[in-house]
């Protein structure tokens, strides 16, 4: 994929206009579309419920959110480097079901349970990595495959209905609220879970060398490899990093819901839909770290708005669709006029 | 601008549609006022063993089905895909336990809760002809009734959980039914909600008969007291769902009074949405699942749960050994008790030692490996 980074040259046909206000246009017109969706759809649900700009709203929103956040800055790892990692969604279901199953409400079990659910996710993680980069699979086809096998496991595991419960300090991580806190008066747990994981992600995205090489296979494999690029560890480290990001969401989701069986359903495309809307290119060679964060909080912006506004639950899903075609549809429209 | 405009005209066509659309079939007033008596007769048979009881009724004469036992005993099951039908299927296996002496084989078949795999199972089962009898716990209602039909041409067939369109078989074994369970969780808000309080209806999701009979039954009730329902959600059972739902309904209306649910698989998600505001836990009903009996035995809320028993598992065994011996029973429907648990009696059923996904009114603790068969250990 080659795409010119080069300014437009745009300014000589305008030469007539007023610079100051050409320029707020231009830097408005540069801002990523998943940055307008998102600011829309908070001012939409400010709209429909004012409450939304008091500390408790805009908490639990974010509360809310953090799963899916967090979710979606470990996949586009994934995505950058051209891959898919639908196995995400089935992971999140084998931890919250394995903690369940292993702590047994005991809150002495938390901490050495909550390792080994990072150990399984590092395996799942370099299992995907291997399948694709060794053998490979197309991502798409392996990552399913896996979606299938951890789902079929946490199930033959629990004997197919949730088993166990999760204790107080297990559940803190979606549940747990500090309050009174001067400023911001609400903090949740969740939110700072949130706010750490993608700190570490941002700066490996785009603070270090992996970052570089990970967009540099993604463009262009061929190249990168004969540049020198260990392409499979760079891949099979994504998948990792991947996993482990969905290890974290669904402590998170765990501890914001407790057990069932279909917690995480649905994740891995609302990731990927996430990260689309936040202008990363599927197929690899483009993608930010707060663009997929914005994309995941626009996500969660539209459930909170369409829940707020009472729409029918097939309506609903109707909107969700079209929006989410709209967002994505803008975003494409306007990297093809030629913007960033 | 534009993605408000969509959804103004969204909203718009729903209310058009919605108004419209809306089936009565599930809504019958007759079968309202047929289960509401039944809640307040007494059931006929021993008091202490309610799986044996029945409510209202005629006997089935079964002497043409008598033979010499030990009998070959066949199931389909529908699947056991959630916790309320593993609890079942477990009480029913200590059950044919229970009867060792009497069942020579107990052939099982689990459809996975696919209609055209059950068809399949119980063709198999009638043709290995290892079948005295045949127990069917149908999938879906229109569905399985073929092949429910075909079943009783060649056996004795007992049906139990949910129904089908035939009345071939020798008797269904059902609790009192859906508008009973919507009656019992609707009355307690009714009574404990002033006039134009706000209810938050959680159900799990749309089309099946047994679960829109209970919200029928519901808003005819809330509706008569003159209480606000300021919304009805589908959860498809899920806790975070569920959770978000609440939360979302809190900031909308500031407060809700009460949280009528159609199931009690996520009551607990409910109580927690307030407990996580810091608010304080208004009415929410459940079911007799012991996580939510626990929790609101610890946090004194005020709640109610209607239950729809496990123990008709234990029925459906009873019924078809009693065929096979010829002996008389409750039919063409066995209507068994269908008990709500109250403040009054839950001390009588919360049990802390158990699983929180087990169902309280299973009638299995007297039973073989309680509790251990119960506990997964």
């Amino acid at each position: 994929m080659i795409e010119t980074t080069e300014p437009r040259p745009a300014a000589p046909a305008l030469a007539g206009r007023p610079p100051a206000a050409l320029s707020l246009l231009r830097r408005l017109g540069a801002v990523r579309p998943a940055y307008w969706v998102l600011i829309l759809l908070l001012v939409a649900i400010t709209v429909a419920s004012p409450a939304f700009l008091e500390p408790n709203g805009y908490m639990n929103f974010l509360r809310r959110a953090a799963p899916l956040v967090i979710l979606a800055a470990g996949q586009l790892f994934v995505i950058v480097v051209g891959g898919f990692d639908l196995s995400v969604g089935s992971l999140i279901t084998l931890v919250v079901m394995a903690a369940s199953l292993l702590i047994q409400g005991d809150p002495a079990q938390t901490w050495w349970v909550i390792a080994l659910l990072y150990a399984i996710g590092l395996a799942v993680g370099l299992v995907n990595g291997l399948v694709v980069s060794w053998l490979k699979v197309p991502s798409i086809i392996a990552t399913l495959g896996a979606l299938l096998s951890l789902k079929g496991i946490a199930l033959a595991w629990s004997g197919g209905s949730p088993q166990g419960y999760l204790p107080d300090n297990f559940r803190d991580f979606g549940r747990l609220t500090w309050r009174g806190i001067p400023g911001i008066d609400l903090l949740p747990l969740a939110v700072i879970v949130m706010i750490v994981t993608v700190a570490i992600l941002w700066w490996l995205m785009h603070g270090t060398v992996l970052g570089r090489l990970l967009l540099a296979v993604g463009d262009n494999p061929r190249a990168a490899e004969l540049a020198g690029t260990r392409v499979r560890l760079v891949r099979t480290i994504a998948f990792v990093v991947s996993a482990l990001s969905a290890v974290t969401a669904g402590i998170l989701l765990g501890g914001f819901a407790g057990v069932s069986t279909n917690v995480g359903d649905g994740y891995e495309l609302q990731a990927i839909a996430a990260i689309v809307i936040g202008g990363a290119q599927l197929l690899g060679g483009r993608g930010t770290v707060p663009g997929a964060v914005a994309g995941a909080l626009s996500l969660a912006a539209l459930f909170t708005l369409l829940n707020l506004i009472g729409l029918p639950k097939p309506l609903r899903d109707a909107a969700q669709g079209l929006i989410l075609i709209g967002a994505v549809g803008w975003s494409v429209w306007r990297r093809r006029r030629g913007g960033a | 601008m534009r993605i408000g405009m969509m959804i103004g005209a969204a909203a718009l066509l729903a209310v058009a549609v919605g108004g419209a659309a809306r089936a009565q079939s599930f809504d019958d007033p007759k079968e309202f006022a047929a289960q509401r008596a039944m809640m307040s007769e007494k059931a006929e048979g021993p008091a202490d063993k309610p799986w044996e009881q029945h409510i209202g009724g005629g006997m089935v004469d079964t002497a043409k089905y008598k033979k010499p036992g030990p009998y070959k005993l066949c199931f389909s099951n529908a699947g056991v895909g959630n916790p309320w039908r593993v609890v079942g299927w477990l009480t029913m296996q200590a059950e044919v336990d229970i009867h060792k002496g009497d069942i020579a084989s107990f052939t099982v078949a689990d459809a996975e809760g696919k209609d055209d795999k059950q068809i399949s199972d119980i063709k198999a089962m009638l043709a290995s002809g290892k079948c005295d009898v045949l127990i069917v716990s149908p999938n879906t209602t229109a569905a399985l009734t073929p092949a429910v039909e075909e079943a009783c041409k060649q056996v004795p067939v007992i049906i139990f959980d949910r129904g089908v369109l035939t009345d071939c078989p020798v008797t269904v074994v059902k609790p009192i039914g859906g508008y009973a369970f919507g009656i019992a969780a609707a009355d307690y808000i009714a009574a404990n909600v002033p006039k134009g309080g706000k209810v938050l209806a959680l159900r799990i999701l749309p089309g099946v008969d047994v679960l829109e009979n209970r919200w029928a039954a519901a808003k005819r009730i809330l509706d008569e007291k003159g209480i606000q329902v300021v919304g009805v959600e589908f959860t498809d059972g899920d806790r975070a769902k569920t959770k978000s739902i609440v939360e979302d309904y809190l900031t909308r209306t500031g407060k809700l009074d009460a949280v009528w649910m159609d199931a009690g698989a996520t009551s607990v998600a409910a109580i927690e949405a307030f407990e996580d505001q810091g608010m304080a836990v208004p009415i929410v009903t459940g079911e007799d699942q012991q996580d939510f009996l626990q929790k609101w035995k610890q946090s004194g809320m005020k709640a109610v749960a209607p239950t729809y028993p496990t123990y008709q598992w234990r029925t459906a065994v009873i019924a078809a050994l009693r065929v096979l011996k010829g002996e008389a029973v409750p039919g063409p429907a066995w209507s068994l008790p269908q008990p709500t648990i109250t403040a009054e009696n839950l001390d009588k059923y919360v049990n802390a030692k158990m699983p929180p996904l087990h169902y309280a009114m299973c009638g299995c603790e007297g039973m073989p490996d309680y509790p251990q068969r119960w506990t997964g250990k």
